[in-house]
Parts: C-alpha cells; sequence; structure tokens
C-alpha cells in the first residue's frame, strides 16, 4: 500500500499548490494550473517519445501482428474487467466477460485472436474507476497524470488498484520481462489511439479544454455503460427558431 | 417491365429522400451512401482531405442544423449575440466541424455499423438514432449516436455522440472562456484563424 500513500500525499501537494491558483472557471477542474502543467509536459513527452516510437512500431509490425499483440493484452484485461462486473452487480455481463476470456485463451490461442467476438460477445469496457462510479462514488477533481494523462481523483484511485490487479503485474515476477511487456503494452496502445490524436488535432481551439471535456463526458458514459442520464441543457430553452 | 419500374423507382427516390425518411433510415441512408463512396474512393483513402470535405459537404452538411449546433455550443453565450454574430459563428463552426471530419474520413477503414432499435413514439420531435461501429483491429465497438429534431424540412441531426463524447459540449468550456476573455468577436476571430490555419496546413502538404 506504499503507492496509495505515495498518491495521496501528491494529491495532497496538488491540492495546496491549486489553492494558491487562480481556476480557470470549471467547476470539475478546480487543479487547473497545476494540470495545465502536467498536460504540457505529457504533450512534450507524447510527441518526443511515444508517437515516434508508436508510429515507427506500426511501421515495422504488419496489422495482424499488432491486432495479435494488442488482443493479448485486452485477453488479460478481460480478466479483471469480469470482476469489476461483478463487482457492479451484473453477473450475467461478469459470466460473459469471463466467457470471452476462456475463449480466448483457447481457441484464441492464448488470446492472440478475438475468438469470442466473432461469435458475439463484445468486448467490454470496465475498470475500479468505474466500480465506484457505479457505487456513487463523485469523479472528484480532475487530475492529469503525469505519463498516464486524464484522470480525476476517483479514476485515479481506481489505476492504483487496477495496476495491482493486473495480470502482467501479479503473473510475471521476472522484473525486465515484466517491464518489457509494459512497454509493449503502452506502445500498442498508443499505436491503436494515433487516428484519433491526429482528429483531437485538427479539432481543438484549446487541446487542453477539449481533452478535459471529452474524457469528463467520456468517463460518465462508461460508468453508465452507455446510457447516461440526460443533462439539462441551460441553452436549450430557447425553442429553435 | 422490371427494368422499366427499376428505372421509374430511381427516378422517384431523389425526390423522397430526406423530406419523408423516419430518422434511423435517414441515418442508415446517409452513411450507407458515404460508405459506399470512401470504399470506392482511393484519393480519400490516401489521405485527400479536400476530397472528402468536398464529399462531406455534399452528402452530409445537409442533414445538420448547424445553428443549433453552434447555440448549444455557446450555451448561455448564444442570447447575447447579435444575428448577425450567429450567422458567422454558426458558419464558422461549421467549417470546423467539417474540416475534422474530413480528417476522420480519411481514417476510415473497413468498419461495421450495427443500428440499434430506434426508441421513439411517431409524435417524437427529438430522437437519439443509436449505432455502434466496430473497428478492424480492435475488438470493442465504439457507439456513435445521432441527436436529431424534426424540422419543416425533414429530420436534422443537431448533436453527435462518439463513445458519449458530444461534438458539440465539448466545445462549450472553449468558447465560454473565449468569450469571458475576447469576447463572442474574439471567439470568432480565433474560430477563423484555427480554419485558416488548418487550411493553410493543408496547402502545405499537397
Amino acid at each position: 500500500m506504499a503507492d496509495l500513500k505515495r498518491l495521496c500525499a501528491a494529491l495532497f501537494f496538488a491540492g495546496s499548490l491549486a489553492g494558491c491558483a487562480t481556476s480557470g472557471g470549471n467547476p470539475a477542474d478546480p487543479l487547473e494550473r497545476v494540470n495545465r502543467v502536467t498536460f504540457a509536459f505529457n504533450d512534450a513527452a507524447d510527441k518526443v517519445v511515444l508517437i515516434p516510437v508508436a508510429k515507427g512500431y506500426r511501421a515495422v509490425f504488419p496489422g495482424f501482428v499488432r491486432t495479435g499483440i494488442s488482443n493479448f493484452f485486452s485477453n488479460l484485461e478481460d480478466v479483471w474487467v469480469s470482476v469489476n462486473d461483478v463487482l457492479q452487480g451484473k453477473f450475467q455481463e461478469g459470466l460473459e466477460d469471463a466467457t470471452r476470456v476462456i475463449f480466448n485463451s483457447t481457441f484464441g490461442i492464448a488470446g492472440l485472436f478475438d475468438f469470442a467476438s466473432d461469435v458475439g460477445l463484445a468486448k467490454r469496457n470496465e475498470d475500479f474507476g468505474q466500480t465506484l462510479g457505479w457505487w456513487g462514488v463523485d469523479t472528484g477533481p480532475y487530475l492529469v497524470i503525469p505519463f498516464l494523462g486524464p484522470s480525476s481523483f476517483r479514476d485515479g484511485f481506481g489505476l492504483l488498484v487496477d495496476g495491482r490487479a493486473d495480470l502482467v503485474y501479479r503473473a510475471v515476477d521476472d522484473v525486465p520481462l515484466r517491464n518489457s511487456l509494459y512497454a509493449t503494452r503502452a506502445i500498442s496502445n498508443r499505436a491503436n489511439l494515433l487516428d484519433a490524436s491526429s482528429v483531437v488535432e485538427q479539432a481543438a481551439l484549446d487541446r487542453y479544454s477539449f481533452v478535459r471535456d471529452a474524457w469528463l463526458q467520456r468517463r460518465r458514459n462508461l460508468v453508465y455503460d452507455g446510457n447516461p442520464p440526460r443533462e439539462r441543457d441551460d441553452s436549450d430553452d430557447e425553442p429553435a427558431k | 417491365m422490371k427494368t422499366a419500374l427499376c428505372f421509374f423507382l430511381a427516378l422517384l427516390a431523389p425526390v423522397a429522400q430526406a423530406q419523408g425518411l423516419a430518422p434511423d433510415v435517414l441515418v442508415k441512408t446517409i452513411t450507407d451512401e458515404v460508405v459506399a463512396m470512401l470504399k470506392k474512393d482511393k484519393d480519400i483513402q490516401a489521405g485527400d482531405t479536400q476530397k472528402a470535405a468536398e464529399l462531406i459537404e455534399a452528402k452530409i452538411v445537409p442533414h445538420f442544423d448547424f445553428t443549433r449546433m453552434a447555440r448549444l455550443a455557446m450555451a448561455r453565450n448564444w442570447r447575447s449575440a447579435t444575428p448577425d454574430q450567429q450567422k458567422q459563428l454558426a458558419s464558422e463552426f461549421k467549417t470546423l466541424l467539417v474540416r475534422t471530419y474530413s480528417t476522420a474520413l480519411t481514417n476510415y477503414r473497413d468498419q461495421k455499423i450495427d443500428y440499434k432499435p430506434l426508441r421513439a413514439k411517431p409524435e417524437d420531435t427529438e430522437v437519439t438514432v443509436k449505432s455502434d461501429v466496430k473497428q478492424s483491429g480492435s475488438s470493442q465497438p465504439v457507439s456513435i449516436d445521432y441527436e436529431m429534431e424534426k424540422t419543416d424540412s425533414g429530420w436534422k441531426i443537431y448533436d453527435v455522440k462518439v463513445g458519449g463524447v458530444s461534438l458539440v459540449t465539448t466545445y462549450r468550456d472553449t468558447f465560454a472562456s473565449e468569450v469571458r476573455d475576447h469576447g463572442i468577436d474574439g471567439l470568432i476571430k480565433s474560430l477563423a484563424a484555427k480554419n485558416r490555419e488548418t487550411e493553410r496546413v493543408k496547402a502545405g502538404k499537397s
């Protein structure tokens, strides 16, 4: 639990820094000053290291190899997805996601092929942050985490638990091997997002607030499994002309 | 006889389009048509955003209500804008969205789209058409939801949500802080500047 203590200390530190900063106006983002600095740092790291590596990865490996690698990590992750289904009382979903793992680990050859999707068991997105949200824990202040990107107090804590439950962390004792697996997974994930990030580049006037607002909406949508209750629009009370 | 009938139906088709179609049928018709054109078009697949923009302009734009989109993105600042400013905002916002989605279209590969059954009553004037897009190479489908309203000229889309992220309200905070710091004209100016900048980048590329 040393990680947890460290995170709490970091959050406290961030909180006290933000205390002296004026907020940018969004009530969901009281730490905006600090977050913008971290965002700029992550952005620079992304541009200098991660994007070139991800592009190289995409250039070197053919599509089916990249899909296999991506599926492999996704299959490991599905174990934790099904646990989170159950933690949210979604037993049917938990059973389906556990079945995904069994199918993909066997017929899908250690997860290299997503066989389960082909027979109608689509991949789900669950993690501990969503489980907390499902139980009514508020998102808390938005938080940009160094190297990891957009998150929040709730989901940052969720990430710590996810990291503990991660099969790569639990099952691989050999540290160099584990680190290579971490790195491969990060590169594979980044390569999957190359197209999306080029769209954001094009879309945003201010990338920081664009990414923040998109991320907050995305997480809300995930907590409600795609059917969030409608938010009252203060702008939509004017009848259309 | 059959050929004659087909010919007759083909003549009728463009007239029937857009006006009488149910919202989910309309979305499906437009998407199918655009996807068919994308599949044939080697230029767009190779990254020709200009051509993608022309396709969007011709096939997609007529079915959107950009004034309402700009109003939603502006939230309560919309009312303090003059009619002329509102017109400019809607037009600059439209350009920005068309540019953005022409970039997205060039990334189109072989996605499979599933439509969920429409949950709406016949008298509804606002509906959500939901679909799932399955991308090759990623096992998780991405949801794309269209918020639509009934108008005199058929159903119009006023928001698109990708994975729950609204392409309109995501701009709200940016617009609000821009208006707070530089006024409505300031926002129009930075939208125009952003649109010019992407145009320059494009010109430099080709």
